[in-house]
């Protein structure tokens, strides 16, 4: 099989970055750690099933139909996540809200399926899905590592900066409140794209 | 009427779909370069959104919620349909586009030249499904409130991807840095418009 179809997401064809591909629900979930990793797992599962499912469906359905019966699958996919996540991370689920609802309408899903699923056998598709996912999941874990820990000196819930470094304590350092407003999460997508482009000169734009 | 208004300014500048939310940030990053074409945008989320919303919220009330379908007979008061609140909502919205697109084809070609090619686009857009959901789960009380908070926050998107527009056109001018140019410096603008946006946050309506 082709290395590509496992590596480019990750990087040169990054959904998040190069794509611009789900950004809509991904950035609003990144304050924390942990409901960043459970919304990238989520993510990833969904697309790669969806992306299996319509590879196997891709002869039998009619050309005209297809967008809705890809929304019925991916929606009964993200039916599924939400409920599990109910099920056995409730506070995880209440945290992420509508946005695991939104998965559905997440592009990186639809995108993938018409881009990649509908022309290809069923093994590189559900690859091709795994692996978007994870890029996606990938700059997910990035920034909401970034905004943790400048934002309330923790990652996953772990104390990193040292107490005793808080103005409170005696010492010099105040969290940045800046970081867990939402806008930050873009400006820092922002940054991220520069780095990347800086490096790998053919994505820029003219 | 006073709560009308008040959901109505809420939603928005305080809970701006896009700024606060970051819904349907897709279509607002892609289809922001010209004025023109992210009015023409704007205009269909608006109407979209209060076509889909109040039906949505109808058969989110009598039929969705749990014991919803009591009015049908008093036997079904125990029955929760919610978990299937995702696969109707983007049903709804999905089959509303297209219907509209059909109507608006036949009855004014003259809109359907400027909205046509966005109504496709919409079906997936994350602030149509995300207005319905949001309105699940405030909880708005009566279908004038739904219809209020579709039209507002639909004001509020329409508002935001045209000064976005506005911004990206004069910027066609500016010296940016190369590896910035385009979607970086479109992230990082929007963010310092959510910035601007926050002073919003402060009203307690």
């Amino acid at each position: 099989m082709d290395k590509k179809i496992y590596i480019d997401p990750l990087f040169r064809k990054n959904p998040v970055t190069v794509l611009v591909l789900g950004i809509c629900s991904s950035l609003a979930v990144t304050v924390k750690v942990e409901p960043a990793l459970v919304m990238a797992l989520s993510v990833t599962i969904v697309t790669g099933f969806a992306n299996l499912i319509m590879s196997l469906l891709r002869n039998t359905i009619p050309n005209r139909i297809r967008i809705i019966v890809q929304l019925v699958v991916v929606a009964m996919l993200v039916i599924l996540v939400d409920q599990i996540l109910k099920a056995y991370s409730y506070e995880v689920s209440k945290q992420l809200s509508v946005f695991v609802g939104l998965i559905i309408t997440n592009c990186i899903i639809m995108g993938r399926i018409e881009a990649f699923a509908l022309g290809n056998k069923p093994f590189p598709s559900l690859i091709d899905g795994l692996a978007n996912g994870a890029g996606y999941g990938m700059i997910l874990v990035i920034i909401s590592v970034l905004r943790e820990l400048f934002g309330s000196g923790t990652i996953y819930g772990f104390q990193i900066i040292p107490l005793s470094w808080y103005a409170k304590n005696g010492g010099f350092y105040y969290n940045n409140g800046l970081m867990i407003l939402p806008p930050m999460a873009l400006i820092l997508i922002g940054l991220f794209i520069w780095v990347q482009r800086s490096f790998d000169k053919d994505l820029q734009e003219k | 009427m006073q709560d009308l208004i008040s959901i109505f300014v809420k939603s928005i500048f305080v809970e701006n779909m896009v700024f606060a939310y970051f819904l349907g940030m897709c279509s607002f990053l892609a289809v922001s370069k010209s004025v023109k074409t992210a009015t023409g945008l704007g205009i269909a989320v608006i109407f979209v959104l209060v076509v889909t919303l109040p039906v949505n919220y109808i058969l989110y009330e009598y039929v969705l919620k749990p014991g919803a379908l009591a009015w049908l007979d008093p036997s079904y008061a125990n029955l929760d349909l919610s978990f299937l609140s995702f696969i109707i909502f983007i049903a709804v919205v999905a089959s509303i586009t297209q219907l509209v697109e059909m109507i608006v084809e036949k009855f004014t070609p003259g809109l359907y030249s400027s909205l046509g090619i966005f109504l496709p686009l919409i079906a997936v857009n994350c602030a149509i499904l995300g207005g319905s959901l949001f309105m699940q789960e405030r909880g708005y009380e009566t279908l004038a409130q739904a219809t209020t908070y579709a039209l507002g926050s639909g004001i509020g998107w329409a508002l935001a991807i045209i000064s976005l527009a506005a911004i990206r056109e004069k910027l066609k001018y500016s010296n940016v840095p190369k590896p910035l140019r385009g979607l970086g410096i479109t992230f990082i603008m929007v963010g310092l418009m959510g910035l601007a946006f926050m002073s919003f946050m402060g009203i307690k309506l």
